[in-house]
């Protein structure tokens, strides 16, 4: 039996969430799927129907709407986002004098998350086995702080920020000290910690820290603390279509079910009519489908090709240009497995 | 100690190949989902591909095993090579159409 075309487009364009599940979730357009289409692989027809519309964008973040495009490389770019964009992170700690109440090992792991504002293209990988560094690949951080009693404050005082100096570290106290000819290098682009308020440890009189830090540069697959965006998301364009007009008190039933603005009511000759309103803000909520007047009269689903992208960054660099980076990992990818099966086939 | 960048070390060997070369197991070290994934999604599109699935080997392992069964006794290399090409030339679209996007946005809305 022949299934109308109309249905079959809606098999592979549309993710539909019924009641009790969601269906046609997995990609099915592949050549000998569908009699009558012909989905084998156009660069010229992707080229065509592929868009990114920028939604919003600042230096720390940017969200953006990619469409036309499969989930399984927007995944690839989301995924190549969260764990391999390189950057740059304290890796290795030189703990000369640690006589603050932090243990020295937890006070590394802090050290290590702190985000380093240096540009991680200037940079080269450290070879494994190499534990001095050079300028290519290692930037040397410096924080050295002691603490003191204050010998103005007051005699009655117990504020501690009035009795003693230095009693709060932060990571404002971390100083670049350059390798080589990395201060002519990098010249006004200083070197240092993104933000200079992260509380590192709190001290009293007598105690100090002296730490020399090297920061290398990784990748998030390999620790957390190298990963270049707070977070990497994307969900998929919420659809809501109705079956036969919705209006009267069943309008505003409707309007109920979905989260404010998604559902506009008009005012038509004195009756209400029920109106998709903006579908982007809809949550994907069910709700309307607990209704047994509403749930025949609404289709709920995804929109299977329209990714809504949001990337946060941590600072290091702008969101955007980490998209890029990301695109041109994946590029990198493929490029070296050409050149591996290039080298295969001439020995 | 990170060893993720291991440029020396054999990324991809043939596994299983026998006598027939249109069903072949490219087993690709340091890989993931990230590239099984999207890469499968290519060599799918193409119709002289039969069958095309990677999975991973085991968690603790960083390499997939990525198969291609081929119609007609094609080798399974080229629809293999094909697919990279492909997927290259599609993450160059995607960063040209995104970078053009960017500098409109900033001529915008930050002059």
């Amino acid at each position: 039996m022949a299934v109308p075309r109309s249905r079959v487009d809606e098999i592979r364009n549309c993710i539909t969430l019924t009641e009790y599940g969601v269906r046609n979730v997995h990609t099915t357009d592949f050549p000998g799927n569908y009699p009558g289409y012909d989905d084998t692989w156009s660069q010229k027809r992707f080229e065509k129907n592929f868009r990114i519309n920028i939604i919003n964008m600042d230096d720390s973040t940017v969200e953006f709407d990619m469409i036309g495009i499969d989930c399984a490389i927007a995944n690839a770019f989301r995924r190549i986002l969260l764990a391999e964009v390189p950057t740059m992170a304290v890796e290795k700690v030189f703990i000369y004098n640690n006589t603050s109440i932090v243990q020295d090992e937890i006070l590394a792991h802090r050290l290590g998350l702190i985000p380093i504002k240096a540009d991680p293209r200037l940079f080269e990988y450290r070879n494994s086995g190499d534990e001095e560094g050079t300028e290519i690949d290692t930037i040397q951080l410096q924080l050295k702080v002691k603490c003191t009693r204050n010998p103005k404050a007051t005699k009655e005082s117990s504020d501690p920020r009035e009795l003693y100096v230095n009693h709060m570290v932060y990571s404002k106290h971390i100083k670049w000290i350059p390798i080589g000819n990395q201060a002519d290098h990098f010249g006004e682009a200083v070197i240092g910690p993104v933000h200079e308020d992260i509380l590192i440890a709190q001290l009293r009189p007598g105690q100090e820290l002296d730490i020399v830090m090297h920061c290398v540069k990784g990748i998030g697959k390999d620790h957390a603390k190298f990963s270049p965006v707070a977070t990497a998301s994307y969900r998929l364009l919420p659809e809501i279509t109705f079956l036969e007009p919705i209006e009267g008190e069943l309008a505003e039933k409707l309007k109920k079910c979905f989260s404010p603005g998604v559902i506009a009511i008009d005012v038509l000759e004195g009756k209400k009519l029920a109106r998709v309103a903006n579908a982007r803000l809809d949550t994907c909520t069910r709700e309307v489908l607990r209704n047994e007047e509403l749930k025949h009269k609404v289709k709920i689903g995804r929109v299977r090709d329209h990714f809504i992208f949001s990337v946060e960054s941590t600072g290091i660099l702008p969101a955007a240009v980490l998209v890029s980076e990301a695109i041109k990992v994946m590029m990198s990818k493929c490029q070296r497995f050409l050149n591996e099966l290039d080298l295969a086939q001439m020995e | 100690n990170f060893t993720f960048n291991v440029n020396c070390m054999p990324r991809m060997i043939v596994q299983a190949e026998g006598a027939d070369e249109s069903c072949v197991t490219y087993v690709m070290h340091d890989e993931d989902h990230t590239l099984g994934n999207s890469l499968r999604y290519m060599i799918m599109k193409n119709p002289e591909v039969e069958f095309c699935g990677y999975s991973i080997t085991h968690p603790s392992e960083s390499k997939i095993n990525f198969r291609i069964q081929t119609k007609g006794g094609l080798p399974a290399i080229e629809p293999f090579r094909r697919g990279l090409t492909e997927l290259n030339d599609l993450c160059q679209h995607v960063l040209n159409t995104f970078e053009v996007i960017i500098m409109k946005f900033i001529h915008i809305f930050c002059v």
